[in-house]
């Protein structure tokens, strides 16, 4: 068994009993990564010097004994949209190809304070807009699982690294499925905290009022440890939830007897692959015999969602991308006659076509005379969503459904009509819309590919979300299986 | 073309004014971030990636800001609400970090408030529209040459408020009053320095004429580049005439802003190819909605000190002053707390205004100063009376020690002392010196004897200046004519 079939509890064990040391542990991520990333590219920058510094300085304080915190010395991949101090920092965007940022991320600080090891920045869709990992302007990200597919998006290099064993646990941030989606692709886990439980402070933003950074992990126990890690209140974050964060690791009890879970009709009906409907229902079978007990519901406003998920997120967007001009990051037209033009040529050689794309969808909804029809009506439709499922969740503890569609498509399939690869989402974007915590984790195979089951929950409710994906898991291998790469 | 000397130009017109006026708050700190606001600073070294709008980053409401803005809008009389929301104008410039300014649109912190103004002996109410908080933005300075521009950012993230006043001003004099009064009030509560040559206060002006008995309005033009009050009301003055003669050559006013040229006193079109700007208003949603109960606002409130017409009344009644003297003591709070702390050390309330409105107003004004630049205080000021009611200085060596006063700050029994100019009272010193004076001046002496009672001034004159001034002058007088009639 190779040490990246290890749960995270079991290396901090071998460390603790110097079994291992952390510079074995950052070793043996960095020669994966040499092995596979040619093929994968999951990597936009690899901070190897970085990373066996700290990982000699880990060791030194390993040798001092004492007690450590359970991410010690674990390498772990960021999102390229999380800012990192002196490392470079893109979004996989052109525009960002020379900036490094000049402070952290609270997460970043999280993880440092948690001594984790930083191995590098991860592939993504530009600036977070896609679920393929497409559109990254550097390169694309090949599902470890079958190299011809996507990984998903817009975080799919973070999940194809933790599905490749390139390390050990990695952050990635999800506005209306860019965890959940990839995750399921890539046969691994990810979770989307409740809006304002993780601090946004350092995340590169896409759309404010929907996006949350969360952990991919591969079994839901490490994405509890990481959560654990990254939750909290943070006063530089105004949106940030000043609320008791619960020991997420004590939910892991294993038992959902008397659980009360929704199956949305909307959520399984024609759009669904019927191998994915199988893997689902298989799992509820699973879920029913450990006591739960699972009911048809309904979110009649599922059909609206995508519509006001791309109005509401691409307005904050086009907002959000503003700063990104020609004046500042390193990146700019060349000889521009003018303010005017300085600001035109830089912005359309800059931004990839998706980008430029929902930044004028967005400035178009908001523009005056539209945005009554538009993004107020969108903000209304979102009201109404959220509603759906605070009805349904005064009487069931939990939503339960497959994360996507489909498994992975092939890379370029679906890249040409936007779309279509919009309508990829739409079993994610509403837990967005709605602000509430999901997960996604491994539920079986269809054709060979992965197929991700999603738990959806009340807002702040992660250990409920956690205990049913743990027990599922804990009775099941589907988590354990590995793609052939590897 | 009219000119400013005709009387009575536009008595076919009524023109209509409405004043749009920044405030900087004299907050320690920006109003999102933590930085200091100072002024004078060397460039981009008050700044950090919060207020630089560094990718990732989020905006933290200043207390402070907060308060003060309630403070002014209650001080304005104006309906503060409980909940208050900030929003984003989006635009490009250089000067704007983020490509948009946070701002108040819908639910201001203050509306449909008012101030009264004093104009020609006649009081006038004039409506405040909204004042809202918002954030400013950098500074521009174009090197000579035209190929750069310099951006300073130092001044991003101070808090300012905007007052926007109903279009009730009738006359660029009646714009000045307002402007005048607003200033006090500001100044009163200290929520800002409120100096236009500093920049803590800015002001645009709309204006627009219609036939006298119209009750819609005609087309505005907007005002800009107007650097203290009097040039407000001449650049009204100059625009009002210049709008009259289009209107009255049967033309059309072009709504557009035009740029106030002090040097040619005249108001010059900046109408460039773009059209109005769309600012694209809609809520940020980095900043939660802002509760504010009526605690709060009696707590904010009970900080407002006796406002400027609260105080010129009391001023008239207490003290017996005119209402013009009143005004003119109460029109700053440093002048009028510069009187009220010479009362403590004089009951002269006549006289303390007498020297006020005087010699110290008229030092500031041939200076170029306002009183925060003078060292004389209220307890210098009655001292000072003191010494005249008792005879140890006359009127007119007053003068000199006042100065010396408004120069160093020194009491005024030092002055006297230092400089020696105690009066000289002593009748048998004066009598020797008018006994000189008359031996010397036997002309004079016989003019007076004749009739010409120009010569008894001229023999004081010279009585003075052989004291230096230093001599009672009602004593010479005295003893004067005691000595000419023997």
């Amino acid at each position: 068994m190779s040490l990246f079939d290890l749960r995270l509890t079991d290396l901090h064990n071998k460390l603790a009993h110097k079994e291992l040391s952390v510079s074995e542990l950052t070793e043996a991520s960095l020669k994966r990564i040499a092995e596979t990333d040619e093929t994968i590219g999951a990597f936009l920058t690899l901070d190897e010097d970085g990373a066996r510094k700290t990982a000699k300085m880990l060791d030194e304080q390993l040798a001092a004994g004492g007690e450590r915190g359970l991410l010690f010395g674990l390498p772990a991949g960021l999102k390229d949209n999380l800012v990192t101090e002196g490392l470079r920092t893109t979004c996989a965007s052109k525009f960002l190809e020379n900036y490094i940022p000049i402070y952290d991320a609270t997460v970043v600080e999280k993880l440092r304070a948690a001594q984790a090891v930083t191995i590098g920045k991860l592939n993504m869709d530009e600036f977070a807009m896609g679920s393929s990992n497409e559109n990254s302007a550097y390169k694309p990200v090949r599902n470890p699982w079958e190299l011809s597919h996507v990984p998903g998006g817009s975080s799919g290099g973070s999940a194809a690294a933790v599905s490749a064993g390139q390390v050990y646990f990695a952050l990635g941030s999800d506005t209306g499925g860019s965890i959940r989606q990839p995750a399921a692709y890539c046969g691994v886990v990810g979770l989307k905290p409740t809006y304002g439980l993780v601090s946004r402070f350092g995340l590169v933003a896409f759309a404010s009022s929907l996006d949350q950074i969360g952990p991919i992990t591969k079994n839901v126990e490490d994405a509890a440890y990481v959560l654990q890690t990254i939750a909290g209140h943070d006063p530089k974050d105004s949106t940030s939830a000043n609320v008791e964060i619960p020991d997420y690791i004590a939910a892991l009890t294993g038992d959902v007897s008397g659980m009360r879970f929704g199956v949305p009709k909307e959520y399984m009906g024609a759009g669904v692959d019927p191998k994915v409907k199988e893997c689902v229902l298989a799992a509820l079978k699973t879920l029913e015999s450990l006591g739960a007990v699972w009911e048809e519901v309904s979110l009649p406003h599922t059909e609206y969602a995508v519509a006001a998920y791309y109005l509401l997120a691409s307005s904050e967007a086009s907002s959000n991308l503003a700063r990104f001009d020609g004046v500042r990051y390193g990146v700019r037209a060349e000889k521009p006659a003018n303010l005017m033009d300085l600001y035109l040529r830089s912005r359309s050689e800059g931004f990839g076509a998706e980008v430029k794309r929902r930044i004028m969808l967005g400035t178009y909804a908001l523009s005056s005379g539209y945005y009554d029809a538009y993004y107020l009506k969108a903000q209304k439709v979102r009201t109404l969503i959220k509603r759906d499922f605070d009805q349904v969740f005064e009487k069931y503890d939990l939503i339960i459904g497959p994360t996507t569609p489909t498994p992975a498509f092939k890379i370029g399939e679906r890249i040409s009509d936007p779309l279509t690869m919009y309508l990829n989402d739409i079993l994610t974007i509403p837990v967005n819309l709605a602000g509430v915590p999901a997960i996604s984790i491994p539920c079986g195979f269809a054709d060979g590919l992965p197929v991700g089951l999603q738990i959806i929950g009340k807002p702040f409710g992660e250990t409920d979300v956690l205990r049913a994906a743990h027990a599922y898991e804990s009775h099941t291998d589907h988590h354990t299986r590995r793609p052939a790469l590897v | 073309m009219r000119e400013a000397q005709d009387t009575m130009p536009l008595n076919s017109y009524e023109t209509v004014i409405g004043l749009e006026v920044h405030v900087e708050l004299h907050t320690n700190t920006k109003i999102f971030c933590g930085c200091q606001v100072s002024f004078g600073a060397p460039p981009n070294s008050n700044t950090c990636p919060v207020c630089l709008g560094h990718p990732g980053v989020l905006p933290v409401l200043n207390r402070q800001a907060v308060e003060y803005a309630i403070k002014a809008a209650l001080a304005l009389n104006c309906k503060v609400p409980e909940w208050t929301r900030f929003a984003r104008k989006n635009y490009f410039y250089p000067d704007l970090p983020k490509a948009y300014q946070i701002s108040q649109a819908e639910g201001p912190i203050g509306e449909h408030g008012w101030i009264d103004i004093e104009v020609d002996g006649k009081t006038k109410r004039i409506g405040i529209t909204r004042l809202h908080l918002e954030e400013d933005a950098g500074k521009l300075m174009h090197v000579e040459g035209g190929q750069a521009s310099l951006v300073d950012f130092n001044r991003v993230g101070t808090p300012l408020i905007e007052i926007v006043s109903e279009p009730d001003l009738r006359s660029p004099e009646e714009a000045k009053a307002y402007l005048e009064k607003l200033k006090a009030i500001m100044q009163y509560c200290d929520v800002s320095d409120v100096r236009m040559e500093q920049g803590s206060l800015r002001c645009d002006a709309n204006i627009s004429l219609r036939p006298y008995g119209q009750t819609t309005f005609g087309t505005k033009t907007e005002l800009k580049n107007m650097n203290s009050f009097r040039h407000v009301q001449k650049a009204l003055e100059y625009e009002q005439l210049r709008q009259a003669d289009v209107l009255d050559s049967g033309g059309r006013i072009v709504q557009e802003t035009r740029r106030w040229d002090e040097a040619k006193g005249v108001t010059i079109s900046m109408r460039s190819k773009e059209d109005a700007h769309d600012y694209r208003y809609f809520p940020d949603p980095d900043l939660v909605r802002l509760h504010i109960d009526e605690e709060w606002k009696a707590r904010i409130r009970a900080t407002i000190p006796e406002l400027p017409d609260a105080r010129k009344n009391r001023y008239m009644e207490q003290y017996g002053l005119s209402s013009y003297d009143a005004g003119v003591l109460t029109s700053s709070k440093e002048l009028a707390d510069l009187f009220e702390d010479s009362l403590k050390y004089t009951t002269d309330a006549k006289a303390s205004a007498n020297w006020i409105m005087g010699d110290l107003l008229a030092y500031l004004n041939a200076n170029n100063l306002e009183i925060q630049d003078v060292k004389v205080t209220g307890q210098g000021l009655g001292e000072m009376l003191q010494l005249i009611e008792k005879g140890t200085i006359s009127n007119k060596i007053a003068k000199t020690v006042f100065k010396a006063m408004m120069e160093t700050g020194k009491a005024p029994q030092q002055i006297v002392e230092e400089q020696g100019l105690v009066q000289i009272s002593d009748e048998g010193a004066i009598r020797e010196i008018v006994d000189k004076v008359v031996a010397a001046n036997p002309q004079s002496v016989e003019d007076y004897k004749n009739g010409k009672e120009k010569a008894l001034g001229f023999l004081v004159g010279q009585v003075m200046r052989e004291t230096k001034g230093k001599a009672n002058p009602a004593l010479v007088n005295q003893l004067l004519l005691e000595r000419l009639k023997s």
